[in-house]
């Protein structure tokens, strides 16, 4: 017999489940334009401080202030701001479309907008983004056709991917938008190596990888952050934490580790957080990372602490595992609302020119649905051919599948 | 025409290749300074330097995942796997990934990749030195799987494989690597300098994936055999005075279904040999083919030799191991049917 007491298992819980009083007391918000802004080619040992805080860029005024602000122009911003209520109104058509039966699946973006939004606009034509299913921003950000999206959604007779993936799974390497798996995590060291490549080749692109704050947990994360670390490879490591991996709270793959960003800190790569709801945040923390792949200084890793406000996919209801205004209390807003507020702040914006976007922005995702519709829904209308289903296995088609296309006839 | 072993082939392929195209690069764990652990990769990191031959951290997930970054971007690499044992943490990348970004992105992206693995038993390597896996790659859509079984062959092979656009599965079975052991485990190793097939011709060649070597000519039986088996498969039709057909497939995906069933048709009688577990083993694939266009040829059924269903066990290894006894036993019992 021993006097030591029996062990226990610590299973981690969030702070508050539905019924009770959203709570987020616990996520230090720091003021807008107090953290600093270090050299890209500082010691990452003398930065680790960022991996704790947040950077941030617009204060509760609208007012970009501190060491990040002044990078953007009121012609940029704008458009930032219009992309990111495309990116939102197409997501309320897709999940109305879902609804209505016309495809499988959907996933939204709402609250996140600024994430991949802003971040698309701090790379050069010819990098790499290898993305998760929650970044259409990067797309739309680039000016890919919202029709070619919907035809990928539909997996209609024109769907770029010939109905062999599910809905929001695009691939446009014109648009540095790698394939998207839908395998967790596989991607990010694919990232690394795609930067690599491009180190070996003495080329001057860089790469980006998306990882969500669930799949950080995957062996993949480590299995990047090694290479990555090791080979100093010119990639910039995202993680969008918006606080829920389906309905698991951000803290079942956070464990011990105080934040996800300060993952990055055993392996020497310098580790920021910022506010993925400040779209002047995101791109100032963007750029800053960029610049330090392109001048071979290494990767980054980047947290941005943002919120998914919607459901995980059209196949969850988050009221069965988050309370239901668990969205109105998260203490880092609207993206989308913040980033007009500060245009207006900037006499850049107004509330008349707001309301006449958005409702030329809803006309254009209604006439590109219009459009994809014109060549078939998922179920109805113009569908890829039976024949597709074979082609695209290898580059030839091997003695094998030709005699089972054979069998079906096509 | 020089002979070479079967690792020197390898590394004549991969230096070939290195030296005509600057997209090839070779990585993995223990290959670049040290030369691999079974030489493979000696010399080319002094050759072509460390950004295209170098060593790999322990993470085969993450070679394999480096490696179809690398591929996307419009490199060829060539990677190995330090023993067919230890791809399982790389086997989602594989199947998930590799395996389907062609088809996926249709062609928007495409992933030309090499993953050499160290495969097979007989070098006293238990359990996770000595596991044939082929069928886990067959059984997969998009990939090419290719087992050679000479040094000639290796590297022919090994030139197809890396100018190949699609990811390809090269699994090469280390106890040929010094010479063609026939599963008699108690004697001398034959080198390869004594054998024909360890005749490698200098310079780029390629042996076109997807087609069978027959080995012996013969009139009473066919044996499907790959890797090591078809040194045992010669073994035991030499042994037991049984007019085989060998017939060496090189490729398992895409397979050679052309040569298999003339032979079949002529012979009408099938003996299927693998180091590899029964139980859903390549060669349930190859008898299901042959029962499927031979059937009608056929005098007596089809008959597989294999390890048996159990770990591959360490001082166990020659009762597990298909060696020709046990398949020349197989041979006279089919003649008998």
């Amino acid at each position: 017999m021993t006097d030591d007491t029996p062990l226990t298992l610590r299973v981690p819980e969030p702070a508050v489940r539905p019924g009770g009083i959203p709570d987020f007391s616990s996520v230090r918000i720091p003021k807008a334009g107090s953290v600093m802004r270090p050299a890209v080619d500082a010691d990452p040992e003398s930065i680790r401080d960022l991996a704790y805080s947040i950077i941030r860029v617009l204060n509760r005024d609208g007012e970009a202030v501190g060491p990040w602000a002044g990078l953007l122009s009121d012609d940029e911003l704008r458009d930032g701001l219009r992309h990111m209520m495309t990116l939102r109104a197409f997501d309320a058509r897709m999940l109305m479309a879902q609804r209505q039966g016309k495809t499988s699946f959907y996933m939204q973006h709402m609250g996140e907008e600024a994430v991949s939004c802003a971040f698309r606009k701090a790379l050069e034509p010819g990098d790499m983004n290898f993305p998760t299913y929650r970044q259409a921003g990067l797309l739309i950000a680039d000016g890919y056709p919202l029709v070619d999206m919907m035809n990928q959604i539909y997996s209609n007779e024109r769907d770029p991917l010939k109905g062999r993936q599910m809905p929001v799974l695009y691939s446009s390497r014109n648009n540095s938008f790698f394939s998207i798996s839908g395998n967790l995590a596989t991607q990010y060291i694919q990232a690394v190596g795609w930067a690599m490549a491009s180190a070996i080749k003495n080329d001057t692109r860089i790469a980006a990888g998306w990882i969500g704050d669930g799949s950080t947990a995957e062996s993949d994360f480590h299995a990047a952050l090694v290479f990555a670390s090791t080979y100093k490879a010119p990639v910039v490591l995202n993680i969008v934490n918006n606080q829920w991996a389906i309905s698991t709270f951000q803290g079942i793959a956070r464990g011990g580790s105080g934040t996800f960003a300060a993952r990055g800190l055993g392996f020497g790569i310098p580790a920021l957080r910022v506010d993925g709801n400040d779209y002047l945040a995101v791109y100032a923390v963007a750029r800053w990372a960029i610049e330090r792949a392109r001048r071979n200084l290494g990767p980054t890793l980047i947290e941005h602490v943002t919120y998914r406000v919607g459901a995980h996919s059209t196949s969850d209801d988050p009221s069965a595992y988050r309370p239901k205004a668990e969205s109105d209390a998260w203490p880092l807003g609207d993206p989308v609302i913040r980033l007009k507020n500060h245009l207006i702040a900037r006499g850049a914006w107004s509330e008349e020119r707001h309301k006449q976007a958005e409702a030329e922005i809803v006309d254009g995702v209604i006439a590109a649905q219009k459009e994809a519709e014109r060549h078939g829904t998922l179920h109805a209308g113009g569908q890829p051919s039976v024949r597709d289903m074979f082609e695209g296995v290898y580059e030839q088609m091997p003695p094998h599948l030709r005699r089972q296309r054979q069998e079906v006839g096509v | 025409m020089p002979r070479r072993t079967m690792i020197e082939a390898i590394r004549d392929a991969m230096d070939v290749m290195m030296a005509r195209d600057a997209n090839v690069v070779v990585f993995g764990e223990d290959v670049g300074y040290f030369g691999g652990v079974f030489r493979a990769t000696q010399g080319l990191q002094a050759k072509y330097g460390p950004s295209r031959c170098f060593d790999a951290p322990i993470n085969e997930s993450g070679i394999v995942g480096a490696a179809i970054g690398m591929a996307a971007y419009g490199l060829r690499p060539c990677v190995e796997i330090q023993f067919a044992d230890y791809m399982y943490p790389g086997y989602d990348q594989i199947v998930s990934e590799a395996a389907r970004l062609r088809y996926r992105s249709n062609g928007d992206f495409t992933c030309p990749l090499v993953i050499r693995m160290p495969t097979g038993g007989g070098i006293s390597g238990g359990q996770t030195h000595s596991q044939s896996p082929e069928a886990l790659f067959t059984h997969v859509a998009g990939l090419k799987t290719v087992v050679p079984s000479s040094p000639r062959d290796a590297k022919g092979l090994l030139i197809a494989a890396i100018e190949d656009p699609d990811p390809v599965i090269f699994l090469e079975p280390k106890r040929l690597y010094n010479g063609p052991f026939d599963g008699h485990h108690d004697r001398p190793v034959t080198p390869w300098s004594k054998h024909d097939l360890g005749e490698v011709p200098d310079g780029h060649y390629t042996i076109p994936l997807g087609q069978a070597a027959i080995r012996r000519e013969g009139a009473a039986l066919t044996v499907l055999a790959y890797g090591t088996m078809v040194h045992v498969a010669m073994a035991a039709a030499a042994e037991t005075g049984i007019d085989a057909e060998v017939i060496d497939l090189r490729t398992l995906v895409p397979l050679d279904l052309d040569t298999i069933a003339a032979s079949v048709r002529k012979t009408g009688r099938c003996v299927i040999v693998h180091e590899a577990t029964l139980t859903s083993g390549f060669g349930a694939e190859l008898s299901a083919l042959v029962q499927e266009t031979c059937f009608y040829h056929l005098e007596a059924p089809i008959k597989r030799v294999t390890g048996w269903d159990t770990p591959y066990p360490h001082a166990q290894e020659w009762d597990y191991f298909p060696g020709p006894a046990r398949l020349g036993r197989a041979l006279l019992e089919t003649m008998e049917q």
